[in-house]
């Protein structure tokens, strides 16, 4: 810590200003969370809108489940294939609890459900953790796509726990609510969901703050150094496979709440994938980075879906964009800009992103045309639709529109080669300042 | 016997199959250490540039061009994707290629649909070769364990008697070492790089017939290529050949062998009814095991034989 820090420590503010201005973003994230739905409410009917009420649930839990990927992935450096089979087995394990007490055969109040679903995950975590965390790197990618093919397979061909391919379903109207909420309406399950994502995301966060979650970052920077200092890396390994185990546990019992049902879809490789592309999205670097990625993604899924068939080819590219370009996802390019911020020239950059925005928007509507145009020659023909932009039916095998979606893709990255040079100049200029005034720590 | 014989056939020719795959795959992971995640999407869009030029062309042209354009293809994921991403280090390699897979199963299903294509045997080669104990052994077969074992041949004499294969062999253990005596390792890289796309093209081109060419193709047949380079170990070809006629052999005398571990207990006098603990474990036939076979192979050679059967180091 350089003396200017310790002198800013010093200045800065205690007690709960401090508390408040540190971690001002969690109340407001389970607050905007909480009010979102209104935005959408049907005054006339009186109902909260399905169809935005499950989009939310869907990030809410698919947050809690890309963030214990990012337990292991941006925590302790190992990059999963198979971490769908914890949350899928852990959303079993709440199908068959549910089952039960609504049978009678054991008791569990709703609110407490989803720790079913953790400890199953965490069972199956320490199972699978066993044997994954042998290895690191590639090898343990390897043997965690191995073992999820493995998962994925059995739950087709085991009847009597997966339930086959109908999958398990169940009923979430259980009667043993603590609070005497039936859990009828999906606004009710929204509420549990959204308490639910909080205090897991909570205690992940504190959980990176414990000795193991710091011994989980050094095995992974250095692990001969660990051992040196007298850590056993495969140790840490396994703790931390198995308690993001229970975390995607809790995922997987959400997942069963929300929709009450469970089926081979949620230990299949495509889930998998689906954290791994939110968590490098958002950034695996930082805490929230894989809750952004997975608002991108299931925003793109559930949106974007609708209106075209090629949403997992957006979501690729963008995956491929952040590999190559931006390692840090998209919260590593927020951070990149808080050293101009902190010597407040951070409006220096306007003009520079207003002049990339034009023929970014261009490159980006022309590579969006292409793979549409292309889409509805095959996949659109086959389900018999029409290329429409509002009103103008587009014949997607007439030569114009092909032009014009190649020209705005080639124009506009001509163009963006051309003012990207600019902003680079700029933003040189200006991380150099940063730089001549120590705001780069 | 006659099981026996027709299904050792047809494993061989399914090995052969997977070692055309492998082979590229190993020496891009031993070499590069980039594990290839778009290797069977190679695979795939052999077997779919094969369907396309043979539909226009024929099919012999389409066994030359398709590889060719997959190799093509591989130069240029290597040279303008690769390198770039390279100095993040080989989990954002790993990354990049494991995007590029879906996003080439994506182009592929916008390009020729979501359902298979009807990619035929061309009707020069669609007649019976032989006939064992009354079952017909297609001369189609024949033609692919020819293609397979001239590329087999091929590879060897290439790896083993020419200046650039001394130089791919010698940068497979120590790259840096090479690249001190004045090679240039990078183009060494996309050599290998493309040769083995093209490779894997080749393997589309006549596998693609011989199964079903459909957009789920590469991530079925992926995770089996990644079997056998693991079981082979890395930086061995010959340990990648056996793993290949073994996962050949597994994979087709899992489907004929109709036996369940149930079965195995009745030699021990003991019988599996629906009361037995885990009965529905016990009753499950081989046939239905099989696909799960490769997997338990990876884990259990992964966490106990990192080397596999003949690698040099570990995974």
């Amino acid at each position: 810590m350089s003396a200017d820090a310790t002198q800013r420590a010093a200045l800065a503010p205690t007690g709960i200003v401090a508390f408040g201005r540190r971690y001002w973003l969690w109340p407001a994230a389970i607050l905007a969370a909480l009010l979102l739905p209104w935005l959408f409410f049907d005054w006339g009917t009186h109902r909260h809108s399905g169809f935005v009420l499950t989009m939310l649930s869907e990030i809410a839990l698919m947050s809690v489940f890309a963030l214990s990927f990012n337990m292991q992935m941006g925590q302790a450096g190992l990059l999963s294939f198979g971490h769908a089979i914890l949350f899928g087995l852990g959303g079993y394990v709440t199908a068959h609890t549910l089952n039960a007490i609504k049978a009678g055969s054991m008791w569990l109040p709703t609110e407490l459900v989803p720790l079913a679903g953790g400890v199953g995950g965490l069972v199956f975590g320490a199972a699978f953790g066993y044997v994954a965390t042998k290895q690191r790197a590639t090898a343990f990618a390897m043997i965690t796509m191995g073992l999820g093919e493995l998962v994925a397979a059995s739950a087709l061909m085991f009847m009597g726990f997966f339930g086959g391919e109908g999958g398990i379903s169940t009923d979430r109207v259980i009667d043993t609510s603590l609070f005497g909420v039936p859990y009828s309406s999906p606004w009710q399950v929204y509420c549990l969901v959204v308490a639910w994502t909080a205090i897991a995301a909570i205690l992940m966060r504190l959980q990176t703050q414990t000795p193991l979650g710091r011994m989980a970052n050094a095995c992974r920077d250095n692990f001969e150094r660990a051992q040196f200092v007298g850590y056993d890396p495969r140790m840490v390994r396994f703790y931390q496979f198995t308690l993001s185990g229970f975390f995607a546990g809790v995922g997987g019992a959400l997942y069963v709440l929300v929709y009450e049902i469970v089926t081979f879809d949620t230990v299949a490789a495509a889930k998998s994938a689906t954290a791994l592309l939110a968590t490098y999205i958002g950034g695996a670097g930082s805490f929230f980075g894989p809750v952004i990625g997975t608002i991108v993604v299931v925003l793109l899924q559930s949106g974007v879906s609708l209106l075209s068939n090629a949403w997992l080819l957006y979501v690729g590219v963008l995956f491929i964009i952040m590999v190559m370009f931006a390692p840090g996802g998209l919260m590593g390019i927020v951070a990149q800009h808080a050293p101009i911020a902190r010597i407040g020239r951070l409006g220096d950059l306007l003009v520079p992103y207003i002049r990339i925005l034009a023929p970014g928007v261009l490159m980006v509507l022309g590579f969006v045309l292409l793979v549409e145009l292309a889409s509805f020659t095959t996949i659109g023909a086959a389900q018999g639709k029409d290329f429409k932009i509002g009103h103008v039916v587009v014949d997607p095998h007439a030569a114009l529109p092909w032009v014009a979606a190649g020209a705005a893709l080639v124009g506009g990255s001509l163009w963006l080669r051309l003012e990207s040079r600019f902003f680079r100049a700029r933003w040189d200029a200006l991380i150099a300042e940063a730089k001549a005034r120590g705001a780069i720590l | 016997m006659e099981v026996f014989l027709v299904s050792l056939l047809n494993g061989l020719v399914y090995g052969m199959l997977l070692f055309m795959l492998a082979s590229g795959l190993t020496l891009i992971l031993s070499m590069m250490g980039v594990l290839n995640f778009a290797h069977a999407s190679a695979y795939m869009l052999g077997a779919y540039f094969a369907f396309t030029i043979s539909q226009h062309i024929g099919f012999w042209p389409a066994l030359v061009l398709a590889p060719v354009l997959c190799g093509a293809i591989g130069a240029a994921i290597e040279m303008y994707g690769l390198r770039r991403v390279h100095k993040n280090g080989h989990i954002a390699e790993l990354l990049f290629t494991f995007g590029l897979a879906l996003i080439i199963e994506k182009v592929v299903q916008m390009t020729w649909g979501l359902i298979p294509v009807p990619y035929r045997i061309p009707e020069g080669l669609d007649f019976s070769l032989f006939t064992i104990y009354g079952t017909h052994f297609p001369a189609y077969r024949a033609f692919m364990l020819l293609i397979s074992a001239l590329m087999f041949g091929a590879i060897w004499l290439g790896l083993t008697r020419t200046r650039i294969g001394l130089i791919i062999q010698a940068a497979l253990t120590h790259p840096e070492m090479v690249g001190a005596l004045g090679h240039n390792v990078p183009r060494v890289f996309t050599t290998v790089f493309a040769s083995g796309t093209a490779l894997a093209g080749l393997a589309g081109v006549i596998g693609g017939n011989y199964q079903v060419t459909e957009p789920a193709m590469a991530f079925t047949m992926g995770p089996i290529v990644f079997v056998v380079v693991v079981v082979g170990g890395l930086g061995s070809l010959t340990g990648c050949f056996i793993a290949s006629l073994l996962m050949g052999m597994i994979q087709t005398f899992a489907v004929v062998l109709d036996y369940s571990p149930a079965d195995l207990l009745k030699w021990f006098g003991l019988t599996v009814t629906s009361s037995t603990p885990f009965h529905e474990v016990l009753t499950v036939p081989l046939p239905r095991i099989g696909a799960l076979l490769p997997y338990i192979l990876l884990v259990v050679i992964l966490v106990f034989r990192p080397r596999g059967l003949m690698g040099t180091r570990e995974t």
